[in-house]
């Protein structure tokens, strides 16, 4: 028979072994969230596919016809597109994440869980846009007769980057959320403006050489740039140190969301 | 047999803030009074620091020590406030103990409430699923027992129909149709059996006589005296956070209702009397609630309630009365009952001090809440101050008669006369 001991500190170890042990409400919770994300909607799941067409049209608009930024060589409408769908799925796994706990506040107060596993599950459903949203990607290179190369093979790890990006930022975000809903009005905010400061309507080589680096403090400066490397071809290089740095940013901002959230979370229920 | 559980010093602090009222809980809030603070520290680093005068520590649990063995059931019982829902948070993990440690052998499920984890938008059918796992089932024992919780809520035909549709009758029944197959190794349950309609509750009391039967160890707090003692066989009091009495169901039981809190409405009356306005004619000099002789701080309907009102006459008068109000607690009256009632024509009072008495018959009061206003009065003259009346409150434990076979449902009505019934068989 397996033993519980509640004391007031719990290790690592404990953590990672209960998450195990919860993988079924982890899967439920998933799948409840993916349910009930389009109900009574009249298109329903089309949202995930019109919203990313619409930001790309507007980006490519704005930045590729009226700013006249250059394209690497490739259609604007792809460049765009490679990056609008990393870029959709943290913004979504974040905004998500962030209220998930707020909004399951009766679940909270009632009943034990692995909190980790309510942030969690709003990443499994950005997981389930981003491949639908995929699509418009597809259909947009087939049109302009663009193939990829043998790079995509390494999009899961970059999708495995972007993942936990958004993760550590929803831990972060979600934990303090629970004692300070000001986060509920600043992360859509902050998305926003994240928007435009990522490399997302245009080209990263905007940026003049000297700030490369310094830009690649933003971690998702590293995973656009290596969605499009890994899309676009030959015509797109991959700024090596920068991708290094974000992916160095993308694991502190994870392990100390864990940290922090698995820090926080047992008063959770007293302060919600 | 074997302790499944083990509770050891276990504590639980709350900081209540009068901090709250000097800066909210918003982050520019706590960035400007840390900042504050900070500065305030530079300024004077020897100065005692200030904020720590507005906290208040409360102890919702302190030094809770006992163990429960294997297939035991254990009631915990208390007046609000002392801690019961606490305790079941921090064994079911919501909350985490200030100290002291709690170790649990077993698959523990807690039922603090039905339906938890219930979306509206999904239809009976996801809800069943949700609601297991959230309570603990594996995927493959809620499909196994799919077709059984199904039957079990009667709602077969509203499967696939989103459960914001229900009706509040029908989701109470889905809801605990999903907790009565829970099969833990440890149930806690708070009072969640209080909702729900009557057959439902009956059915789950039964499912939970069947888990402990099984060897399984339930953990059950509850108001309802006669639930605890029938279903469980050791009890625990709290009062204040720590555990006034721990040992067997109906010790604990007894010892809640005849324990003689000094600060109750019930024994605090001659502070009340003693400020009363003085009145030429008349003078309350005492009020005793008894209970077979004793001073009782929950009164029991399974015993007759005595009310004794001593009082003194300073002249002679026609048509004096002393009577009580029982009443509900909005205050509607339920009856009254006056000291000379079986007199014919209206009696005169002589001057002298006097003892009545008024016996509340056993098993005729609700277990719920009352107030008894008792007063005095010279007919269609006045009334005697106080005007509304010496109010008592007290509260009612169901050990009685009326509707003993039914347990779990709930006394409707704000008395509960026993009534004796005959049913002969007419074919």
């Amino acid at each position: 028979m397996n033993e519980i001991v509640i004391e007031p500190n719990k290790n690592l170890k404990q953590v990672w072994q209960e998450l195990w042990s919860y993988r079924d409400l982890f899967y439920f919770l998933a799948w409840r969230d993916i349910l009930v994300r389009y109900k009574q909607t009249v298109i329903g799941i089309a949202w995930s596919v019109i919203r990313p067409l619409m930001s790309m049209i507007i980006l490519t608009v704005i930045f590729g016809r009226l700013a006249k930024l250059p394209s690497e060589g490739v259609p604007y409408p792809i460049m765009v597109c490679a990056a609008m769908l990393p870029w959709q799925f943290f913004a979504n796994t974040i905004n998500l994440s962030s209220n998930s706990l707020v909004s399951n506040r009766g679940m909270i107060t009632k009943i034990y869980f692995p909190r980790i596993i309510m942030p969690t599950s709003g990443m499994v459903v950005s997981l389930i846009d981003f491949l639908l949203a995929f699509g418009i990607l597809f259909c947009l290179m087939l049109w302009y007769g663009y193939w990829p190369t043998w790079k995509v093979i390494v999009l899961p790890f970059l999708l495995l980057l972007a993942a936990l990006a958004s993760l550590g930022v929803g831990y972060w975000v979600s934990a303090l959320n629970v004692k300070y809903r000001d986060f509920r009005h600043l992360v859509p905010f902050v998305i926003q403006f994240g928007l435009y400061v990522s490399p997302v309507g245009f080209s990263s080589n905007v940026v003049p050489g000297k700030w490369k680096l310094a830009y690649s403090l933003n971690p998702m400066v590293g995973v656009i740039d290596g969605f499009r490397w890994a899309l676009l071809g030959k015509k797109v290089g991959l700024y090596l140190p920068g991708f290094l740095l974000s992916i160095g940013i993308v694991v502190l901002i994870f392990l100390s969301g864990v940290w922090f959230f698995t820090k926080t979370e047992r008063g959770f229920a007293d302060i919600i | 047999m074997s302790e499944v559980v083990k509770v050891e010093n276990l504590g639980k602090k709350y900081i209540i803030g009068h901090q709250k009222q000097r800066y909210g809980d918003s982050l520019r809030d706590a960035m400007t009074h840390t900042a504050r603070s900070i500065w305030q520290r530079i300024r004077h680093p020897l100065s005692p620091n200030r904020e720590s005068i507005d906290l208040e520590e409360l102890w919702a649990l302190k030094d809770i020590n006992f163990e429960v063995q294997q297939g035991e059931r254990l009631g915990i019982i208390g007046p609000n406030g002392a801690g019961k829902s606490t305790l079941l948070k921090v064994l079911s993990r919501i909350t985490e103990p200030t100290t002291g440690k709690v170790r649990i052998k077993g698959r523990v499920s807690s039922l603090l409430e039905v339906g938890t984890g219930f979306h509206p938008e999904l239809t009976g059918r996801e809800n069943i699923f949700l609601n297991g796992a959230v309570l603990g089932m594996k995927k493959q024992e809620i499909k196994a027992k799919f077709d059984e919780i199904v039957a079990f809520a009667e709602l077969e035909r509203f499967l696939d129909t989103p459960v914001k549709r229900y009706s509040s009758g029908m989701y109470v029944r889905l809801a605990f149709a999903v907790a009565a197959h829970l099969e833990p190794e440890i149930l806690i349950v708070d009072e969640v059996l209080a909702v729900g309609d009557a057959q439902f509750q009956k059915k789950c009391l039964g499912k939970m006589d069947d888990v402990a039967q099984e060897g399984r160890t339930v953990l059950f707090v509850s108001h309802n005296m006669q639930a605890v003692k029938q279903l469980c066989r050791i009890g625990i009091l709290l009062k204040n956070g720590s555990i006034a009495y721990n040992g067997m169901a109906t010790k604990a039981v007894e010892e809640y209702l005849h324990n003689d809190g000094a600060s109750t409405s019930l024994s605090n009356l001659s502070h009340v009397i003693a400020s009363l306005p003085a009145d030429p004619v008349f003078k309350f000099e005492n009020i005793k609630i008894t209970q077979k002789g004793l001073s009782v701080d929950i009164v029991e309907n399974g015993k007759p309630l005595e009310i004794a009102v001593q009082y003194e006459v300073f002249e002679r008068t026609m048509g004096l009365r002393v009577y009580f109000d029982l009443c509900d607690t909005d205050k509607t009256i339920l009856f009254r009952s006056f000291h000379d009632e079986d007199n014919n024509g209206i009696p005169t009072v002589e001057p002298g001090r006097y003892l009545s008495k008024a016996l509340i018959p056993k098993d005729f009061l609700a277990p719920r809440n009352y107030e008894l206003r008792i007063q005095s009065t010279i007919y269609n003259v006045r009334v005697f101050e106080p005007k509304e009346g010496i109010c008592i409150k007290f509260n009612v434990a169901r050990t009685g008669m009326s509707n003993r076979s039914y347990l779990s449902e709930p006394i409707k009505g704000k008395l509960a006369p026993f009534i004796k019934w005959k049913t002969s068989k007419t074919i």
